[in-house]
């Protein structure tokens, strides 16, 4: 059933610059769960990112989000994107910005104030984003994404800098949106993450390495965690060109 | 278009101006000091008669085309606005949502400007002094029309700010105000024909010198207000909800 599918990709081909990026990728990605969007710097996690939240020109191949067209209008509504770089307002306070963006999508006041507790920045919430850390500005850009209460959850990156208590709740509220019944694919490089996925995706130079559940990776490549089973996968892949 | 999303946008410009004092200090001060000085310059002449008016036309645009220049271009660099393009708002949404939040600090500026020239540097002004602070918004708002459409042309702050000399200096060279356009060579008068600033200063001239709600000022802002559309439409279409 189509409800089954957040994100399917067939043949996905995306070139940027003179590099191609994205060769050749098909993929499909279930709904109601993690998707954990793993590989090295580089191997073009935020292009896919991009490609399903539709602002990457793609050369040719097929994306459907949602059972639509990646990109279409009536989708737009539907998806929440955090960018890998955070993109709030310096200039604005923590909840200005908040209320900004659910307003655009729909979401009233207390939506907003309520993305501001699951990101922990209730203290802050007056407070200019221009004077706020890293991990801070960067759970601004989160709050501002789960303000519309989006079925589809696209995050390139949203723990980078946070520590590990933060990062634990963080996970913890992933994990409580899609037992709700949220998608989300959640791209990250820190590998210690993967435990805290339905499902791994792992990209390397475009290309996908594995796409299963952290234990089938375990059981395929005999290693005892997500770093050493990448590893493995990559060695193989190295030794299968040879 | 969604009037929500185009309120809610003017609103958050808005906003973020008001946090900026020295901003809107700038804003709202420059075109008086700057009318104030060429009134002194002139001091005892007729020539601030007239040529101020004119130049209350040509400082909000100056100013504003500046500004919006370089809010936009911030808006593409701090990743927003490929935010805002995933979200449901409409690319006219955005446009419009700045101009509108241009426009009110337009009124205050031009309200403020021309107060100033009449009752403090005693600026003669013939029409009724309404049409003049319509004009000078008028042209504010083209202004911010054009820095919208300039922005999607840089893509980077030097750029941004080059722009200004680029669009603005030869519109002013031509506008009427360094050598009236009668006496241009046929091919500047044709060009001139065309610039939008032409039309802002010729309107400003014909309140001033003429008692009568006349046709000229309605001609002239009928030409300036298209090219108000004009840019506004153009400018959206430099929005790209996909990019490489
Ligand atoms: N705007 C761009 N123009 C041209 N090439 C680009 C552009 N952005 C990224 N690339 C190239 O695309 C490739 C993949 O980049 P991408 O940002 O998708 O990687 P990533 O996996 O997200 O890396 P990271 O973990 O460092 O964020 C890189 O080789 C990069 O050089
Ligand atoms: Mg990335």
């Amino acid at each position: 059933m189509m409800n089954d599918v957040a994100v399917e990709m067939e043949h996905l081909r995306v070139v940027r610059g003179s590099r191609v990026v994205l060769p050749d990728l098909s993929v499909t990605i279930p709904a109601g769960q993690v998707v954990g969007l793993l590989g090295p710097s580089g191997s073009g996690k935020s292009t896919l990112i991009r490609s399903i939240v539709g602002v990457q020109v793609v050369e040719s191949g097929l994306v459907r989000v949602l059972g639509q067209e990646a990109g279409s209008p009536a989708l737009r509504s539907r998806i929440g994107y955090v960018t890998q770089s955070p993109s709030v307002y310096d200039d604005l306070s923590v909840r200005a910005n908040v209320r900004y963006f659910a307003r655009i999508v729909g979401a009233d006041d207390t939506a907003a104030e309520d993305a501001i507790d699951a990101v922990d920045l209730r203290d802050h919430a007056g407070q200019l984003v221009g004077r706020l850390s890293g991990g801070q500005r960067s759970r601004v850009s989160l709050a501002a994404a789960l303000a519309g209460d989006p079925e589809l959850l696209v995050l390139d990156e949203p723990t980078v800098g946070l520590d590990p208590v933060l990062r634990r709740d963080l996970w913890g509220l992933f994990g409580r949106l899609a037992g709700q019944g949220r998608s989300l694919v959640v791209s990250s490089h820190v590998m210690d993450e993967a435990s805290r996925c339905d499902r791994l995706i792992l990209l390397r130079e475009g290309e996908v390495l594995a796409d299963a559940t952290l234990d089938e990776l375990l059981a395929r490549t005999g290693a005892h965690d997500a770093d050493s089973a990448f590893l493995a996968l990559i060695d193989r892949a190295a030794q299968a060109a040879r | 278009m969604n009037a929500r999303r185009t309120l809610v946008t003017t609103a958050r410009v808005l906003a973020q101006l008001r946090g900026d004092h020295r901003t809107i200090g700038l804003m709202l001060v420059v075109p008086c000091v700057l009318v104030g000085l060429l009134a002194w310059i002139y001091d005892g002449t007729p020539v601030f008669d007239h040529i101020g008016a004119a130049l209350l036309g040509v400082f909000p645009f100056v100013v504003m085309f500046v500004v919006t220049s370089v809010a936009t271009l911030r808006e593409r660099s701090s990743g927003t606005l490929e935010r805002l393009l995933a979200s449901p708002m409409g690319k006219g949404d955005f446009m419009l949502g700045y101009a509108l939040a241009f426009g009110v600090m337009a009124v205050v500026q031009a309200v403020l400007a021309t107060a100033f020239a009449v009752y403090v540097c005693g600026l003669d002004v013939a029409g009724p002094l309404w049409q003049l602070v319509c004009v000078a918004v008028l042209d504010a708002v083209l202004g911010t029309a054009l820095g919208l459409l300039a922005s999607g042309f840089a893509r980077t702050e030097f750029q941004a700010v080059q722009f200004m000399p680029a669009f603005i200096l030869p519109q002013f060279l031509l506008c009427g105000l360094l050598v009236a356009r009668d006496g241009l060579p046929d091919v500047l008068r044709w060009v001139s024909d065309v610039l939008p600033l032409s039309y802002a200063v010729d309107a400003m001239k014909s309140v001033t010198a003429s008692a009568a709600e006349g046709a000229d000022v309605g001609q002239d802002a009928s030409v300036i207000a298209a090219w108000i559309v004009v840019s506004l439409v153009l400018g959206s279409l430099t929005l790209r909800r996909r990019t490489a």
